[in-house]
Order: structure tokens, then C-alpha cells, then sequence
């Protein structure tokens, strides 16, 4: 799917988008004010975090928390509210301290 | 070539069409005058004369709905309708048109309500005549279902794709019955060819999203590509008129000229007002009056420049509009008309009388008597109304 | 019923890069739907915020096929895609994978002007799911009054006055409604419950016939909530038995969890800005009112869970 055309005639017939998933080109990382920090050492892999997260963007790799998707990321903190209160693996660090 | 020469009503017609196109989807709901379109083609479900999958639903908005998504997914989809519940369709109709889908309509004409009214005009098609659907008007039973058979051909068109309604004039061509010539079913269905969607919604492993938001960044674009696709149209349409007439004897183009060659007087109009139309001609002509007659088949897109070309020489023009546009401009076929005309620059009197709404009768004798009208106002200098009524008590 | 780890397995329906707001439950409702399909799915959807959010051009976050084409005909647009599927199948024109066909509608476009399509399609008997997510408004226009926003709550097209304060109707009960259309599966959950979920839908995808969800989506700026406690305002909703979690299964009634103490209405309502209004003394018994008909209905759930 190209982002930028120079004629009509470069669009799909019919106004669809013609592959799946172009919208991870699209960044939503920017709309964050707090920043999830993942702690692996912490985590015991219960993926709540990942069944919650509104934004598909904690990365999984073999069933466990990998990482977070900064590019996606909008920051809720349904992540780290949803955490389990003994294990708070993930805490809500303000988006500015990485500016 | 096979042909069976039967009696037929138009209704009976186009579901005779319908059957032998073996559309995969048929969504309808049903509303007078077009219901037994559907009725008939129910028993042909019934019976198992077709594949089709019929979804009788709860009313006309869903059905253009359902028939919507059944094409989405990868069907020839066809459904029919009238009056309100095209009205009721309307605004799927625009979506049916934005998302490119060949959908096939059979549209009996009917006179929108208030007052409810159950008989031809056609406020109802001119409703949606901005919708992005091509619209053809059949004058008879053997038009509507010659149309109904090429509008596969045209709407599914690489260069076209873009819904198409066919339609007839309600009870005058729906319930009245002709003699018509029926195809075999094997050279309908070599004539239309099978379905090829471009990118099924249901092939799953392709994945596509139809009907996304624009902003302002493409919604023009889009907009653009199907204006195109309708002035694509016009040669779809002509191509498939010329080889449906090599292979099945009877030509079509954008209109029928009657008797126009030496016209000093022509009538323009749509329908099943042409018959009545080309009586008026013939009576003229014995009086002494070079009458002619041009019928439009081809209303979306509309053939502003070949009208004008086939009507360049013929000085007195009365155009018949059996509905009204309710702009104080006349009736659309008018407005549309004189806007084609405008660039010849020729000097017509080109008047435009509305007639017909709700059903009423429109007589020879009336037609035979607005045209020598303009003729001898013509010859005697005098001034006549360009837009007015005709066969109403004023 | 599967765990998360095996869900995980499963391809994402759904990627980030959407615009729904921060927090927003809607496309966990999608998630969580979708992934419990073994088998493709094709999905149809209403007007609506999650449509809009999700398929701005040219960036689409649907990792499966999504249809949209009007708000008020998500459940007709399915019946015809499942019919057409139906059709090409028995011709052979496609394979005969089973395909499991959804359409999302929000409660706008589901308890309003979706409502006859809705039932229209399910009365034909379509083998489909329509996954209502019930956000309480028409969010997407900004938060106008639905017949799902639920007693007293402020909209803007039911709000705070002088005289009149917040919606004066108790709301539809749709799942109820869609009871009564007698088809094979019914069931009420939240995003929050998604064992619960994923069993219900695991379950109706198993099942021939229509089939309608009705899922709690909760709505952080309609409800005015801070936006981490989502899942927080569903368990809420079940816990005080606002949205009880049930499902209708050829008619028999079940109910799929019961609080261990049921909380007073007061605990849904106090953390939403859409209900503060109710808090003034003057407005006491309106809370108390609402109470009543929380308590008759749950009730009455009960009562018919035992028939």
C-alpha cells in the first residue's frame, strides 16, 4: 500500500486497502505521557498485560513478555494496573524523563 | 441461436433474466410493483432451477445491504426493487457505487410518496440518479430483459465496475403482457460470462478492509476514480450493446431514434411512453407533420454529447419528463437535455412538459396534439411555455 | 476453553498503530473475539468509533478481511457475506474451509439503528456472531445518549440541567431482546472475564446458527474514569451485578459468574464522572431507584437460571 500517490489512478479500485496491517505504519508511540518499563526479572509471563493491552503492543516471542512496542504504545497503564500487585512488573515512568 | 418466442410480463421477463444469469446472491424485499419479480424467482430457489442463495430480508435498506457485502465477499449479487423502497436504499446505493461493486438492479418504476401512489413515473430511479449507478430504461418486456441480461456484462467490466439498475415502467411494462424471445440458457451464460471479483473479502489469506474513513487526503481521489469509471461506462455500454446484437439479433446503443432523420419535430423520452411515443409519430406523419421520436435508454451516464448530436438538426424539440425535479427547472431528462444541447448552439425551441406522475394515462391523441402544437406555434411566430404539465387538471 | 498461552499462538487480528483513544476497550473486545477462532474469520462492522479508529486510509489495522460499508446494517452486510460464502461453497467456487463470520457493532448501531438489521438477520437464521460492544453512548459522535446509557447518566444529549439531570430511562435490555429472537446462543460478558469471554465464544463457534454477544466495552471518556481501570470498570459492572455475565443456550439460562459478595450499585457508579451529578443529596434517590432495578433484574436472572 503506498503512503503517497500521485494520481487517483495509483489508488485501489473501490477505496480499500488491499494488504492487512498497513496501520503499523502509523505511529501512535508519540501520543504517550507515561512510558511502560517492562522488568523481565520480575515478570512471571502471565501475559495479562498482553490479553489487555488495547494496543497490541506487548511483543510476545515463545509465550513470554519480549518487550513493548514504543512505536504502538499509547500509554494507558492498563499494563501495569493490570500486572499482578505482588509481581509489578511494569511501572509507569514519565514519557518526559526520555525526552 | 436459440430463441422461444413466449408471453411474457416485464416482471416475469426480468426474473426469466434473472434466472438464467444464476446470480450466487439475491437479497430482495418485496414492494408493489416489482414484488413478483422476486416471487417468481423464489420459486425458481424453490424448485432448484439456480445456485443462488436467496436472503429475503426485513426490508429494502438491508437487502442493498446484504447484497453489499454478499459482493464484497465474492458474489454476483443482484436484487429488485421500487419507489420507496428504493428510496429506502438510497443511501446504500452511494456505498454500493464507492466501494466499485458490480451489483445488478431490477427497479420497477413507481411514483415516490406523499400521497402513497403505486403506479409509474419516475421520481423514484431519478432519486438515486446521482448515486454512481448506471440506469437503463427498457420501453418494453424484450428491452428489460435484453437490458437486464447486458447489464451483467456492463457493470462487471474491468474498465467499469460500478452498480447498475434496469429498469421498467410499473404495471404498463411490469404486469402487462407481450410477446418476447427468450435466449437459451447456454448463450445467456456464454454471453455473460462467470464472475471474477477482484479481491474477494472472503479469500482470507489476502486480507483486505473495505469501506475505510477518508480525510480530506483521499476521499477526492477516490471520488475521482469512480467519475472516471462511469465515463468508462459509455463505451462498456456500446461494446456490449454491439455483441449482444451480433449474437443475438437486436443492437443497443444509448437511445432509439425513431423516425428522426428529417424531423422538423421531435419528442425526447424514457420508457414505455416510447410506444405510445412512436404511434404519435406515425398519426403526425399521416397528418403531414415530420414528426420523429428519440428515446433515451441511457440515462447514467448520461450521453449529453450524442444526444445532442443525433438532435443537432431538428428545430422544435419537446422533451417528456414523467417526473418532476421540483427545482422550478422542469423535469431532470429536460434540465440534462438542454444542458447537452447548450454547446451546439443551434436554434432549437426545446420545451419540456411533465406528464404521467402517479400513473396517469398518457394518450396518443395528447401526444399528437402537444407536438403539432409547437409545430404550428413555431410557424405562426408564437411564443409557447417551455416547461409546463400535461394531462393535469390545472 | 483455551489459556493465554495458546491464544498467543494465534495471529493477531488486530495490530497497534489504530486511533483509538489511550485505554480504550473496544479493540480488546476485537482481540479477544477473534482470537478464540481456530478456524478464519471475516469480519463486518457498523459505523462506529472502533470502524473509524481502526481503518483510517491507507492504514488499516485488521489483520483479517473487514467489511464496513454503513452504521445501522452490520447485521444484514454479515448475513450477506455468510450467504454468499454459502453460495460459492455449494458451487464449489471456493474451498469448503469453515470460515467464522462476526460483525462488531457498537450499542449505537446495535440497540438503535442497527436494531432491525440485527434482528432481521438473526431471524434468517445466518451462521454468524454479532459482537455488540456496549460503550453506554454514541461515543463516536461524542457521547450522545443511547438506549444502552443506563439510568442518570450525563451525555451530551442528556445532560446535567437545572431541571433535568442525566438520562431519565432505564436502558434497553438488548440481551434480553435478542433472547427472545430464540436463537441458539446468547451471552453477556466483559473484556475483563476473558476466560469468560473466550469460553462463550469459543463455544458459539462451535455451534451452527446465529449467534449474538453482548460485551461490555468500557468507554473512559463517555464514563470519565482514568483510563488504566478499564478491566477495573467491568469487574465492577459484574461485581455489583449491573452487567451480570450469563449466557442463553438454546433457551436455557446460565449464569457464568457470581460475585462472592454483590457490591452496591454505588461502587460502578461512583468512579465515573457520568454519574457524579447522582451524588448530590438532592439526587439520592435516583442511586436508590437504580439500585431497585439492579436488584429486580438480577433477581429475575436467578430466577430464570433455575427454570
Amino acid at each position: 500500500m503506498k503512503e503517497n500517490i500521485n494520481s487517483w489512478k495509483d489508488l485501489p479500485i473501490g477505496g480499500i486497502v488491499d494488504e492487512p496491517g498497513t496501520a503499523m505504519a502509523y505511529k501512535t508511540g508519540d501520543w504517550r505521557t507515561l512510558r511502560p518499563i517492562h522488568n523481565s526479572e520480575k515478570c512471571i509471563n502471565c501475559l495479562a498485560c498482553w490479553i489487555y493491552c488495547p494496543d497490541s503492543a506487548i511483543i510476545l516471542k515463545d509465550g513470554k513478555v519480549e518487550s513493548i512496542d514504543l512505536e504502538h504504545c499509547k500509554g494507558c497503564g492498563i499494563c501495569a494496573h493490570e500486572c499482578p500487585p505482588k509481581v509489578k512488573a511494569i511501572e509507569m515512568v514519565d514519557e518526559a524523563d526520555f525526552r | 441461436m436459440g430463441k422461444t418466442r413466449v408471453a411474457r410480463t416485464g416482471n416475469e421477463a426480468m426474473a426469466e433474466a434473472i434466472r438464467q444469469i444464476n446470480p450466487d446472491v439475491v437479497a430482495a424485499y418485496p414492494i408493489t410493483p416489482a414484488t413478483e419479480v422476486m416471487q417468481i424467482f423464489a420459486t425458481y430457489v424453490a424448485d432448484g432451477l439456480v445456485d443462488t442463495e436467496l436472503v429475503p430480508t426485513e426490508s429494502e435498506h438491508s437487502a442493498m445491504s446484504a447484497a453489499i457485502g454478499a459482493q464484497v465477499a465474492g458474489a454476483r449479487t443482484m436484487t429488485a426493487t421500487s419507489s420507496q423502497g428504493l428510496a429506502l436504499m438510497y443511501e446504500m446505493l452511494y456505498i454500493a457505487a464507492g466501494l466499485r461493486l458490480p451489483l445488478i438492479m431490477a427497479e420497477v418504476n413507481r411514483a415516490l410518496s406523499a400521497p402513497i401512489n403505486i403506479h409509474c413515473d419516475h421520481g423514484d430511479t431519478m432519486g438515486g440518479r446521482d448515486a454512481g449507478w448506471i440506469q437503463i430504461f427498457s420501453e418494453n418486456s424484450q428491452e428489460a430483459y435484453d437490458n437486464l441480461i447486458q447489464a451483467v456484462r456492463i457493470a462487471e467490466h474491468s474498465d467499469v465496475l460500478l452498480p447498475i439498475m434496469v429498469t421498467t415502467d410499473g404495471f404498463i411494462i411490469s404486469h402487462a403482457m407481450e410477446d418476447i424471445d427468450i435466449y437459451s440458457d447456454g448463450e445467456v451464460r456464454d454471453f455473460i460470462g462467470t464472475y471474477k471479483p477482484l479481491q474477494p473479502a472472503l479469500d482470507y489469506k489476502k486480507p483486505i478492509t473495505v469501506g475505510s474513513i477518508d480525510f480530506v487526503d483521499y476521499y477526492f481521489e477516490h471520488r475521482r476514480a469512480l467519475a472516471q469509471a462511469m465515463s468508462n461506462a459509455k463505451n462498456a455500454i456500446l461494446e456490449v450493446g454491439r455483441e449482444f446484437g451480433s449474437k443475438f439479433g437486436q443492437e443497443y446503443g444509448f437511445y432509439e431514434a425513431y423516425k428522426l432523420d428529417d424531423a422538423e419535430v421531435a419528442m425526447v423520452c424514457l420508457g414505455s411512453t416510447a410506444g405510445t411515443g412512436k404511434d404519435a409519430v406515425d398519426n403526425l406523419r399521416k397528418r403531414g407533420i415530420k414528426a420523429g421520436l428519440l428515446k433515451v435508454r441511457v440515462f447514467r451516464p448520461f450521453p449529453a454529447e450524442e444526444l445532442a448530436a443525433r438532435l443537432k438538426d431538428v428545430p422544435q424539440i419537446c422533451v417528456l419528463d414523467r417526473s418532476d425535479a421540483l427545482a422550478a427547472t422542469g423535469g431532470p431528462l429536460y434540465a440534462e437535455l438542454l444542458a447537452a444541447m447548450f454547446e451546439d448552439r443551434a436554434d432549437h425551441t426545446v420545451i419540456n412538459r411533465i406528464y404521467g406522475l402517479g400513473g396517469r394515462d398518457i394518450k396518443v391523441g395528447e401526444i399528437e396534439e402537444l407536438l403539432s402544437s409547437q409545430v404550428s406555434a413555431a410557424a405562426g411566430g408564437k411564443s409557447i411555455d417551455r416547461i409546463g404539465y400535461l394531462g393535469v387538471r390545472e | 476453553m483455551s489459556n493465554l498461552k495458546q491464544l498467543a499462538t494465534r495471529q493477531a487480528p488486530l495490530c497497534g498503530g489504530h486511533r483509538a483513544c489511550a485505554g480504550c476497550s473496544a479493540p480488546d473486545v476485537v482481540r479477544q473475539v477473534l482470537m478464540a477462532s481456530a478456524d478464519p474469520v471475516v469480519v463486518g462492522s457498523a459505523t462506529g468509533c472502533l470502524e473509524v479508529s481502526t481503518t483510517i486510509f491507507p492504514y488499516s489495522a485488521w489483520n483479517v478481511p473487514f467489511v464496513h460499508s454503513a452504521f445501522e446494517n452490520a447485521g444484514a452486510s454479515v448475513s450477506g457475506m455468510e450467504a454468499a460464502y454459502k453460495s460459492l461453497k455449494k458451487q464449489g467456487k471456493i474451498g469448503d474451509e469453515k470460515i467464522n463470520f462476526v460483525a462488531f457493532g457498537g450499542d449505537g448501531g446495535t440497540y438503535d439503528i442497527g436494531f432491525q438489521s440485527l434482528s432481521g438477520a438473526m431471524e434468517r437464521g445466518h451462521n454468524m456472531m454479532y459482537v455488540c460492544y456496549d460503550n453506554g453512548a454514541y461515543m463516536n459522535t461524542g457521547i450522545q445518549r443511547s438506549s444502552a446509557t443506563p439510568r442518570g447518566a450525563m451525555t451530551t444529549t442528556s445532560p446535567v440541567g437545572k431541571v433535568i439531570q442525566g438520562k431519565q430511562q432505564q436502558r434497553k435490555d438488548l440481551t434480553a431482546c435478542m433472547v427472545a429472537h430464540e436463537i441458539p446462543y446468547v451471552a453477556q460478558t466483559t473484556p475483563a472475564h476473558w476466560r469468560d469471554l473466550n469460553a462463550k465464544v469459543e463455544y458459539a463457534f462451535s455451534i451452527e446458527g446465529p449467534k449474538f454477544m453482548n460485551v461490555l466495552a468500557p468507554c473512559r471518556l463517555g464514563w470519565g474514569y482514568p483510563m488504566e481501570l478499564t478491566m477495573d470498570m467491568c469487574r465492577l459492572a459484574a461485581d455489583t451485578c449491573f452487567w451480570p455475565l450469563y449466557e442463553v443456550v438454546e433457551g436455557q439460562y446460565k449464569l457464568t459468574y457470581t460475585p462472592k459478595e454483590k457490591k452496591p450499585v454505588e461502587d460502578f457508579l461512583k468512579p465515573q464522572t457520568r454519574f457524579r451529578h447522582l451524588f448530590r443529596p438532592e439526587n439520592e434517590h435516583v442511586i436508590a431507584e437504580i439500585q431497585q432495578e439492579v436488584d429486580r433484574k438480577w433477581e429475575r436472572l436467578q430466577k430464570l437460571c433455575t427454570l
